[in-house]
């Protein structure tokens, strides 16, 4: 892992760089720039991309496979409960800590020391796992808006 | 113009002329041309309404391979553009039925258009990303504390382990958030205008690394240097931390006309006026 790495989103080392030749800025950075960002102006075309919320879940899905999944060559975030919002891992680990608080049971009969953990307490921010660092960020900003 | 072919905007900006766009194809190979209206001009390319109509749009805007060969078109073009001064990207797949209707809306849109050019000469958008390594897992972690207090027995041990582990990784997640607030501050600073989008997915990035600010930042040309290189101070201040500068972009996120600046979530987006 390097740090201060600079990736030229244009492939130039000044101005803007022309797609032909230097580094192709990466995919993801282009998707939520053209998708969430640039100018909004109702074209007779309408197609709201804002709706399209699946869109954006599935590119999170399918981009790493698309461009660096298999360089990677790993799908560590699948089997990390932390990360992973998968039904199946959650079934999964729902079983094993079913298994081990049963184990725990029959070991240590009077339990209640220490509190069961039932799962890992993160998995309630699956849905929206950025929230609390960016609820804090967007705050701060508010905050020297208003000023 | 056919009834089965639309307009396919790309960029607005005072002037385009159209030999900027000799060597780049546009949409499905078709050229990009310039269209003139209300001292203002767009890149525009005609496009099939089969493939880009709103009932094609939506199927094919699920289609990555498709979505990642338009996005990529849709930047190069808006590159090629920002490379003769200052553009305006327009979202994608903003389409028009006609050169006239889309010229109407230049024309109609004439002081916003222009409003937002202003806000953007000069300037340049970059994009900082901040990662830290994903926290240990519970392999990792110590088999320390089996005489420890509390319950006795494997399981008890288990159990204060895990919780142990639960509460190391939410201190860490907290300092590191912390940390990215700080570094967002810092660059804000340097900048006309900040928009910090939700980081990428670790789906998204496909790195082993967990994404803590996903910023853009509006900074004057004189400025890039000195963020380029504050961006690097900040990567020796927190070593822990992987710090990606990328850019320079079109003003992708500060490309906004004044009734949009609050932008459909409210967030992020900070108006220079109230520097």
């Amino acid at each position: 892992m390097t740090e201060g790495v600079v990736q030229r989103g244009a492939g130039a080392a000044q101005g803007f760089g022309s797609g032909s030749g230097g580094g192709q800025p990466n995919l993801g950075d282009i998707l939520e720039r053209v998708l969430d960002k640039g100018l909004v102006i109702v074209g007779d075309i309408r197609v709201n991309l804002l709706d399209i919320e699946l869109l954006t879940i599935k590119l999170r899905l399918v981009i790493a496979s698309l461009e660096t999944a298999r360089e990677v060559g790993i799908n560590w975030w699948e089997d990390d409960p932390w990360f992973s919002a998968n039904g199946s891992d959650r079934g999964k680990l729902a079983e094993e800590n079913r298994q081990l608080r049963a184990r725990l049971a029959e070991l240590d009969p009077e339990g209640g020391a220490v509190p069961a953990v039932a799962a890992p307490p993160e998995r309630e921010d699956q849905g929206k796992p950025r929230s609390r660092a960016w609820s804090k960020i967007y705050e701060s900003e508010g905050d020297e808006r208003d000023r | 113009m056919a009834d089965d072919s639309g307009i396919w905007m790309y960029a607005v900006a005072d002037r385009m002329a159209p030999e900027w766009f000799r060597d780049v194809a546009g949409i499905a190979g078709e050229p990009v041309r310039a269209i003139s209206a209300g001292g203002l001009s767009a890149a525009v390319t005609t496009v099939r309404l089969a493939e880009f109509g709103e009932q094609a749009l939506r199927r094919n805007l699920e289609d990555l391979g498709w979505l990642e060969k338009v996005a990529r078109i849709h930047h190069d073009v808006i590159e090629a553009a920002a490379q003769h001064g200052p553009v305006l990207p327009m979202r994608l797949a903003t389409v028009f039925r006609s050169d006239a209707n889309a010229a109407a809306e230049l024309a109609r849109r004439q002081e916003d258009f222009a409003a937002a050019l202003r806000r953007v000469t000069g300037r340049t958008e970059w994009g900082v990303k901040v990662s830290a390594r994903p926290p240990a897992t519970v392999e990792g972690f110590p088999e320390a504390d089996r005489s420890g207090t509390g319950g006795t027995g494997p399981g008890a041990a288990f159990l204060r382990r895990r919780r142990t582990q639960l509460t190391a990784r939410d201190n860490a997640r907290q300092t590191v958030a912390a940390d990215a607030e700080k570094i967002h501050l810092a660059l804000d600073e340097l900048a006309v205008a900040s928009y910090a989008r939700p980081p990428q997915d670790p789906k998204l990035t496909g790195h082993a690394e967990w994404m803590v600010l996903n910023g853009a930042y509006l900074v004057g040309e004189e400025g890039s240097a000195g963020f380029a290189a504050a961006v690097h101070r900040l990567g020796a201040d927190y070593p822990e931390l992987r710090i990606e500068l990328t850019g320079p972009w079109p003003p992708y996120s500060f490309a906004v006309v004044e009734e949009l600046d609050a932008g459909p979530t409210g967030t992020g987006e900070r108006q220079e006026t109230a520097r």
